[in-house]
């Protein structure tokens, strides 16, 4: 029995340690990444070693419905609405706010190190306990926490219930977007385009023998790049044209000097001068 | 691990929500460093159902996650609509409020 | 406490209900208080008639109070009081005053007096008034107050005296400044009241002492007992109403007033100003004769103050160039003497009433005969621009000429026979009172003949607009009867101690032992007259410089300025307090206003500063919950510590 329970603390000490170790370093990753994708991965992170710790806190029905719901769910659908908001948004990570970070920091630090502290003032001894007992009670630990929610707790269950009915309905119509106008057709979008500055469709982004992105701006004839080729997404980024591609066309066409010298001679780029 | 340090770490955990919550800029990531202090909580539920010996704990801490992902659905609904309107997702916009 | 000097000088009088002719005892306050009433209340309309309905109402008073003197005499001169209560008035507590006329000699004697003058007066301003649009609102005045001044002579008790002497003083107020639009007039008219109010308060203090000492404020309850109370209390009270007296009666320190209070119109001057209401101190000291008979202390400085007056007011007779001023410092001077003769005690409380009647009856005829000289002259005052009138207003000239003689004490006018007694008298009390009364009967009758000779004799100065006539006979034939009263009211009053005997229940009489002897005293006082009136007459009767020369002796310079009585209350009284309310007023915006200001600045501020928290963003926002948490953990681990 103690021995058991000698390994079974030894083993709960080092998955304690390691997966809380991680869970920190998740949080603290996620609150210093600068793009918005990373600290939604961190955090993630942060969520499945919080799973291991409650398998190991005797709950592996929570622990499941962590990943699944918490990880799987919840933070997916973060990444799907970071995408529509815009997923290279970065913050600069340094403070706009006068008089915000100085005291953030030592509030934030001191809220900590008060709650820490007041746990070891508090109950100096909390005993581990466990949950054998009850986890065998009912023949297993999901068959526990259903008979909880089921008989006791029936009435909460229901009321999140309906909160989530209402969740959705309440997503759905949050984002619906009435359309006050009849869709455009075919016809009336060629009509407008021809109107516009550039009738023609617009280039597709560039490919080229090492690289074929999305994210790749097409060449123009001179050399330079096309920025109507790319998505306006990614043409915000700071995207040059990698000057190894363009090395790459350079000794592609060295053959072509005439190409080439009929090039320079169109255009007045000094970038032909280079070569 | 006696249960003191489960809540050691929570109250970490917490903490560097709180902290986060004051620190970034965008909605979103405000919006996960609130989720960070829910699990926190969550954590701390299920270690002292584990102490106590009954499953009220985790059972509360399940339902905790009910809410929060019925929280989390209708709070990023709200941001994409306002992202759509604004163009910015940045909790520093809206400061109209101010003296 | 002397009490054998006054043995044979306590009043004796009792008082009965009212039967007969005195149950109409309301009637004489009710007659022109009625006027009064009418001719305020019914405004403009009653312009046509109003002055003769004012002038009838005054004229029944005078008959009912000759027919309630004829029913006196008919009594024995102890039972000759009368007390008709008319309502309860003021039960407060331990308090009561009621309103109750009292009728004995005194007040008859006043009320003769005030009712017959008064009546005469109104006959006379009928056509004094005549070219003045608001003649019905004088009258009105006039009568109101008539009524007042019967109403203080005729209470039964202090407080409601204290109605009367107010009622006078209001009637004064608006009598002086009656030619509002004049400003020198409303200038008078708020002076004159605001120094009467500094007697008024010590009236009023004098009525709390009474109360306080005596239990009650009614004359005869409070002289039932005066016997008992001690000198001090009575010293204290006495004090108080010696000012009241300086108040009304225009006497030294309070004396400012008269005569700047020559800015209203002639026969206010004369009614109020010579004969009735500048009496009221000399008849509140004589009805207080118990109080002041208890505390010879005040006595004293009631003696002091008359004769410091007398010479006081003579001097400045001597150099005004206005002829109602003249009249005012002489008025000032006479009650000196009134007020002198009552401070002496029983031997003196008589002769202060008779001087005062025959001092109503030749101010008030000089007054009138000056206001005749004024009238033609288009209301020119300055004596410099008259100049033997002799020979165009003979009827003024004449009844003048006995008022003259009887202010100077020449025999047999009536001033003679009141004077003289006063002089006896003081000098039954002092050498020094004695004297100043007989060289300030000298004195007077140096500037009176100044005054006459200036006006009536020596010669014609008068500007180029001028066209004296006699006036009409509705003015004259009041000057002829208050002439005719001159001549003979002293020895009429005189005649076989009449007068001593009508008053001697109520105030008490004693013949004074004057240590010269009389005849020596009469003679020598008829000298100096004759002598000052030569030397002004030799004087004034050539020629006189139509403006008043400026290399005078300094005497003469302070006269001119009323002997600095202006000035002293001015740099003692006036600018202190002006400069008090600059400073309380500078007090109170600096300090309370600006308190207050600065509550209102400060919240401002506190509030421009705490609003910068509201910054718009919600981490801020977030941070300050941060705070607030913290704060609360922290003070959770402070208490388990």
């Amino acid at each position: 029995m103690t021995a058991t329970l000698a390994v079974q603390n030894t083993g709960e000490a080092a998955v304690f340690w390691i997966c809380g170790a991680l869970a920190v370093l998740g949080a603290m990753g996620m609150l210093f990444s600068r793009k918005a994708v990373h600290s939604a991965l961190f955090l993630a992170m942060t969520m499945i070693n919080l799973a291991i710790l409650y398998v190991s806190l005797s709950a592996p029905f929570l622990g499941m419905v962590q990943v699944i719901v918490y990880t799987g769910a919840i933070m997916m659908l973060f990444l799907f609405v970071l995408m529509v908001v815009g997923v290279d948004s970065s913050d600069s990570l340094i403070e706009t706010l006068k008089g915000q970070r100085g005291p953030a920091i030592f509030f934030g630090l001191g809220f900590g190190v008060l709650l820490v502290g007041l746990l070891g003032q508090g109950t100096s001894d909390m005993p581990a306990g466990s949950l054998e007992q009850a986890n065998t009670v009912r023949g297993g630990n999901l068959q526990g926490i259903a008979e909880l929610i089921f008989t006791r707790y029936v009435f909460a269950f229901e009321v999140t219930s309906a909160l989530l009915i209402t969740a959705a309905l309440g997503a759905m119509i949050l984002t619906h977007q009435e359309h006050y106008k009849p869709k455009a057709t075919q016809r009336e979008l060629s009509e407008a385009r021809f109107k516009g500055p550039h009738p023609s469709p617009l280039p597709p982004p560039g490919t080229f023998a090492r690289h074929n992105a999305v994210d790749t701006p097409a060449l123009l004839p001179d050399g330079s790049a096309a920025e109507v080729s790319l998505p306006r997404p990614m043409a915000l980024r700071d995207t040059a044209v990698n000057r190894v591609d363009v090395e790459e066309v350079d000794e592609v066409m060295e053959g072509h000097d005439v190409v080439v010298d009929e090039l320079d001679a169109a255009t007045d780029d000094t970038s032909g001068e280079e070569r | 691990m006696t249960t003191d340090h489960y809540i050691a770490l929570a109250a970490i955990l917490f903490s560097l929500g709180a902290f986060g919550m004051l620190f970034r800029r965008n909605a979103i990531v405000v919006f996960m460093c609130v989720e960070l202090m829910l699990n926190a909580s969550n954590l701390a539920f299920v270690a002292f159902a584990r102490m106590h010996g009954n499953l009220e704990g985790q059972v509360f801490a399940f339902f905790t996650m009910v809410v929060a992902a019925a929280e989390v659905v209708v709070g990023l609904a709200i941001i994409v609509v306002i992202f759509r309107t604004r163009r910015s997702a940045s909790v520093d916009e809206p400061s109209l409020l101010r003296f | 406490m002397g009490a054998d000097l006054l043995a044979s000088a306590t009043p004796t009088i009792t008082y009965a209900p009212p039967e007969g002719v005195f149950t109409y005892t309301w009637l004489l306050i009710a007659l022109p208080l009625f006027g009064a009433a009418v001719l305020l209340m019914f405004g403009r309309r009653t312009d046509k008639w109003g002055h003769l309905l004012a002038t009838a109402l005054p004229i029944g008073s005078f008959v009912l109070a000759v027919m309630m003197w004829l029913a006196l005499l008919a009594k024995p001169s102890e039972d000759r009081g009368v007390i008709q209560h008319l309502w309860d008035w003021v039960f407060v507590g331990n308090f009561t005053a009621n309103v109750g006329l009292q009728i004995d000699q005194l007040s008859m004697t006043f009320i003769l007096l005030i009712t017959g003058v008064g009546s005469l007066i109104h006959i006379y301003s009928i056509g004094y008034m005549a070219d003045d649009p608001k003649r019905r609102l004088f009258f009105a005045y006039l009568n109101l107050f008539v009524a007042a001044m019967l109403l203080l002579v005729m209470a039964d008790n202090y407080l409601l005296l204290y109605v009367g002497w107010e009622g006078v003083g209001l009637a004064s107020y608006l009598l002086i400044g009656f030619w509002q639009y004049k400003p020198s007039a409303a200038v008078a008219a708020k002076k004159a009241f605001v120094v009467n109010r500094v007697g008024d308060f010590g009236l009023s203090i004098a009525i709390m002492a009474i109360f306080v000492a005596f239990g009650s404020v009614t004359f005869p309850d409070v002289f039932a007992q005066a016997g008992e109370s001690s000198e001090g209390t009575l010293t204290w009270i006495g004090l108080l109403l010696l000012l009241a007296a300086c108040g009304k009666s225009a006497q030294f320190p309070l004396q400012s007033w008269l005569l700047d209070a020559m800015e209203g119109p002639t026969p206010v001057s004369a009614l109020i100003h010579a004969a009735t209401m500048v009496t009221a101190g000399v008849y509140l000291i004589a009805r207080s004769n118990p109080i002041f008979d208890g505390a010879p202390t005040a006595q004293t400085v009631v003696i002091f103050i008359g004769a410091f007056t007398l010479i006081f007011g003579a001097i400045i007779g001597l150099a005004k160039d206005e002829i109602k001023k003249v009249l005012a410092g002489s008025t000032m001077s006479q009650i000196g003497y009134m007020v002198l003769a009552a401070g002496l005690g029983p031997i003196g409380y008589v002769f202060a009433i008779f001087h005062l009647v025959n001092h109503g009856f030749f101010k008030a005829n000089m007054f009138l005969g000056a206001g005749s000289v004024m009238h033609s002259f288009n209301n020119q005052e300055d004596m410099r621009r008259f100049g033997a009138i002799r020979t165009v207003m003979v009827v003024t000239f004449i009844t003048f000429a006995s008022g003259w003689l009887a202010i100077m004490g020449v025999p047999p006018f009536s001033g003679f026979y009141s004077k003289d007694k006063i002089i006896e008298a003081a000098f039954a009390h002092s050498w020094a009172a004695g004297l100043a009364a007989m060289i300030g009967a000298g004195i007077t009758a140096f500037y009176m003949t100044r005054l006459f000779t200036m006006t009536f004799l020596g010669k014609k100065r008068w500007t180029d607009d001028v066209h004296p006539h006699e006036s009409p006979s509705i003015m004259t034939i009041p000057l002829i009867i208050l002439g005719i009263a001159s001549l003979v009211s002293g020895f009429l009053l005189a005649w076989n101690g009449a007068i001593e005997k009508w008053l001697e229940p109520v105030v008490g009489f004693e013949h004074p032992e004057p240590p010269i002897p009389i005849p020596v005293i009469s003679g020598a006082t008829l000298a100096l007259v004759i002598v000052g009136a030569l030397l002004a007459y030799q004087q004034y009767r050539r020629e006189v410089p139509l403006t008043a020369p400026t290399s005078v002796s300094p005497l003469t310079v302070a006269a001119r300025k009323d002997l600095y009585g202006d000035a002293f209350n001015e740099a003692v009284f006036m600018r202190p307090g002006q400069y008090l309310t600059r400073a309380l007023v500078w007090f109170d915006n600096r300090s309370i206003d600006g308190t207050l200001l600065a509550m209102g600045s400060a919240t401002a501020g506190l509030s421009s500063r705490m609003r910068k928290w509201q910054t718009g963003y919600s981490r801020s926002y977030a941070l300050s919950m941060l705070i607030g948490a913290f704060l609360l953990f922290a003070a959770l681990l402070v208490v388990r510590l």
